[in-house]
């Protein structure tokens, strides 16, 4: 009898060929996060000895850690796969940064930049790690989750879904999201990456790293363009992340959990939810389904 | 011992599923902090006067908040020390219902909720019904709201015997029935202590310790072909994933529906090689021989499948549209794809009484036997035997909606009759014959076929219709079949391996695929380009708009009544 685990694994590397076989233009979304991480190597599997038959695709807001951008260019290269790159240049050009532009900087850089780059190379279907234990609508949300023309979700019509049958079908200009794993948990996903040996980048890990606290968060000081207030200053502290994304926007916490089984002790005993640290999130009750029919992931 | 068990809650409206599950969550301790504190706040905001509202953790669409109901299906998940779960809480509302069979079609058990008051509903039955036509095996009857009948024991066998005569209706197998208070926590997580009368499990203990496992191990083994691996010239893999049985190497497998034969070379799962293969796992097959696999084949070994284009099944309407008499539609099994014309409706279900009624249409929820035609063949089997092999959805052509979902009852296995040309053992299907019709009632090309008829070696074929005109002399390629047939002065001459086939210089015989299609070949050159072309398993919509042409034989007539014709 197969495990939870391999499952797990099996229903992902199923939906990606899936996807392979039928969709005309697929591309995985990477965001160089551990979900990211897990998914990329779900895609290595599912082609083996094939390379994906796809590209990966980034969107750079330019304000990720140094450290995701270091480790998604490694990534890349032992791997062999083709990592396209986007920026949304007009908002660069327009100066759109999380400090001054609160979450329309989320919108600009991030759901406008991934339309726009969905656009450009004419994709018609995108992966992304979502997964429905992340947050109520996505808990809603269809592995195969159709897109219309402007790149909107409506959840109140969404095709049924029946067993492993999968539709792919979209007319011209549509698109499709896919979620290969939308049924793994934090743990399934911290535990995989323990099996598997996966290589993730180093700031999930804790280690004394120079921060800020701001707004109730702890926010790492990535480079020179945190401008700090007056009353701030900057301390050496034990942090690490559960998630990654923009430095100014992703909230680090105290922890000691340095190696893969400290983290996965610290998971399973967690009292706060994952998401909780990311700042767009709690805007307000429903900030997720909102964004998401808005475009983002 | 136990795995993972997905299970769905349902039943009828305000029956108390979403607040069920929330109040697992919550007595389980299975909510995180930040999750439990937004309950808190969220609940005082709503309009249970403050007191906690567990089903706020579940339904998360801001629609569902606003109208204080479920309207799609939301998963769960959680462990106890004993079991992970996976929980499909759906929507009750019948407007909703394939949003509750999405959760049906997911999960292994059923918790099929009923208000003590109001007793089974007609949405129980119809849940209860759509349940076991998913092919659940397990179900949990909980009887809800026990705290507004006074625990009364007496209503409660009532119930029972109302459930029971329902259970016996469907043919339901491995049924539990236990009464509890969602918003008390009665018989949630631990027994109760107001139902002293009640002998069972509660219902979190009765989760944890079902045995719901299919046993796919037992079955013969099959893969449904998901796509062909082809890395480099060494290397020709058939990835899909086990549906049941096992597989060694060195095996000898037969892929169907073109029942060739070959042994197995090399497995590997999921991206490292191995010498066996277990149910449910993900493969890459590598062959022995070069035979014709691609997306759609099912590579087996000792079971039992059909090669059918005609089907009876039992169908669950899913779309706002009707379903219409001979209409095409997009028919989806396993990896493979077809048209599917509804002959029949055998009859519709009443959900209700379980009578069975006449019916021309089809509307949304409604249950139904249905007499389904293939335009192709598929290898196919009875639901209750290979699963995989017995679900399908259809597919409305224009809107892409998925209209229908089903299972197969029975599959007919077809006869020499269903061939359009047959020589020896090779049999191949056509319909190059089929008119083009733009049908003006619906604005879309319909296809009319002919009276049926089986072409061999040495006769004339009818190569002028209303709307095709072939060449006297022409070879027609059958790509699911790897046959080509040559047509010389209107005549069947010869039957040829495709891989075979080399181009005819004397005749200068132009390529038709088995639609009438003209394959833009003029010569062998051309020809071995297009031939390791469509080996490399690149036929999508850009091989094809790149080397057939669909209006050279062929053209459309405009048509007010297409049926009438």
């Amino acid at each position: 009898m197969l495990s939870h685990l391999d499952k797990l694994e099996a229903e992902a590397i199923y939906i990606i060929r899936e996807v392979a076989a039928v969709c005309e233009k697929p591309v995985m979304l990477y965001s160089i996060g551990k979900d990211s991480s897990v998914m990329l190597h779900l895609a290595l599997k599912a082609f083996y000895p094939e390379k994906p038959p796809f590209p990966f695709l980034h969107i750079d807001t330019t304000w990720k850690f140094h450290d995701m951008i270091a480790f998604r260019d490694r990534v890349a290269k032992e791997h062999g796969i083709t990592m396209l790159k986007y920026t949304n240049k007009d908002g660069v050009a327009r100066g759109i940064n999380p400090f001054d532009h609160g979450s329309s900087y989320t919108d600009i850089m991030k759901t406008q930049a991934l339309k726009q780059a969905l656009k450009k190379y004419q994709f018609t279907a995108a992966f992304g790690g979502g997964r429905r234990d992340e947050e109520k609508s996505r808990a809603k949300e269809r592995i195969f989750s159709f897109r219309n023309e402007a790149q909107v979700w409506d959840p109140k019509n969404q095709r049924p879904e029946m067993w492993k049958l999968y539709n792919p079908r979209i007319k011209k200009g549509e698109s499709m999201r896919v979620f290969p794993i939308s049924n793994w948990t934090e743990k399934d996903i911290w535990q995989y990456i323990k099996r598997e040996n996966i290589e993730i980048v180093p700031l999930y890990f804790a280690k004394v790293r120079p921060v800020i606290k701001r707004d109730g968060m702890i926010i790492m000081v990535d480079d020179d363009r945190l401008k700090l207030r007056p009353d701030e200053k900057i301390i050496n502290e034990k942090v690490r992340f559960r998630t990654l994304g923009c430095y100014p926007l992703t909230g680090g916490f105290a922890s000691e959990a340095d190696t893969l089984d400290k983290i996965i002790a610290e998971t399973l005993q967690a009292v706060t939810s994952e998401r909780a640290s990311r700042a767009i999130d709690k805007d307000s009750i429903g900030s997720m389904e909102r964004r998401k029919r808005e475009g983002y992931f | 011992m136990s795995g993972l068990l997905k299970f769905i809650t349902c039943g009828s409206v305000d029956d108390g599923k979403s607040t069920l599950i929330g109040h697992i969550l919550y007595d389980s301790k299975l909510l995180y902090a930040d999750q439990e504190k937004a309950l808190e706040l969220e609940s005082k905001a709503g309009s249970r006067g403050g007191k906690l509202d567990y089903s706020l953790l579940l339904d998360g669409l801001m629609a569902e908040h606003e109208q204080g109901i479920t309207i799609d299906v939301a998963y769960r998940y959680f462990t106890t020390e004993k079991r992970s779960f996976i929980v499909a809480d759906t929507p009750g509302h019948e407007e909703y219902t394939r949003n509750m069979a999405v959760g049906a079609s997911f999960a292994d058990l059923a918790v099929i909720l009923t208000d003590a008051a109001k007793g089974v509903l007609v949405q129980t039955r119809r849940h209860a019904r759509i349940c076991h036509l998913m092919g659940i095996k397990h179900f949990i009857f909980a009887v809800n709201k026990m705290d507004i009948i006074d625990y009364s024991e007496k209503r409660f066998q009532e119930i029972t015997a109302q459930i029971n005569e329902l259970v016996g209706q469907i043919g339901l197998e491995n049924v539990d029935i236990i009464p509890l208070s969602a918003t008390e926590g009665d018989n949630v997580t631990v027994k109760s202590l107001n139902m002293p009368w009640y002998k069972g499990d509660a219902l979190l203990p009765a989760l944890e310790n079902v045995d719901a496992e299919d046993n796919i191990e037992d079955s013969g083994f099959y893969m449904p072909v998901q796509r062909v691996c082809r890395p480099d010239r060494t290397f020709r893999g058939f990835q899909g994933q086990c549906e049941g049985g096992q597989l060694y190497t060195g095996d000898t497998v037969t892929v169907l529906p073109s029942g060739e034969t070959a042994d197995v070379k090399s497995i590997h799962t999921a991206g490292a090689k191995t010498d066996n293969a277990a149910a449910g796992q993900a493969l890459t097959i590598e062959l022995s021989k070069e035979i014709d696999v691609s997306r759609g084949c099912v590579i087996t070994k000792d079971i039992k499948a059909v090669i059918t284009k005609s089907i009876t099944s039992d169908i669950l309407w899913m779309d706002d549209e009707p379903l219409l008499l001979d209409h095409e539609y997009i028919f989806q099994l396993g990896s493979g794809s077809t048209i599917a014309v509804i002959k029949e409706i055998n009859y519709k279900t009443d959900v209700n009484t379980g009578n069975e009624l006449t019916a021309s249409v089809l509307h949304k929820n409604e249950l139904a036997s249905c007499t389904i035609a293939l335009s192709d063949r598929i290898t196919a089997a009875e639901f209750t035997a290979y699963p995989v092999l017995g679900s399908f959805i259809l597919v409305d052509r224009l809107s892409n909606m998925t209209s229908a979902c089903g299972v197969i009852r029975k599959a007919r296995q077809v006869t020499d009759d269903d061939y359009s040309f047959v020589s020896g053992n090779t049999k191949i299907s056509a319909t190059l014959f089929d008119e083009y019709y733009y049908n003006m009632g619906d604005m879309k090309i319909d296809t009319a076929q002919k009276d049926y008829k089986t072409f061999t070696i040495g006769d004339v074929l009818p190569l002028k219709g209303r709307t095709y005109n072939y060449p006297k002399e022409t070879d027609i390629v059958a790509f699911a079949e790897k046959a080509v047939i040559r047509v010389r002065n209107g005549k069947i001459i010869d039957f040829v391996p495709f891989a075979q086939y080399s181009f005819d210089v004397q005749y200068n015989a132009p390529l038709i695929d088995s639609r009438g299609f003209a394959i833009n070949v003029n010569d062998q050159a051309e020809l071995d380009k297009f031939r390791a072309e469509y080996a490399d398993g690149k036929n999508q919509a850009a091989f094809w708009n790149k080397w057939l042409d669909c209006t050279k034989w062929r053209h459309i007539l405009f048509n007010d009544n297409f049926w009438m014709i």
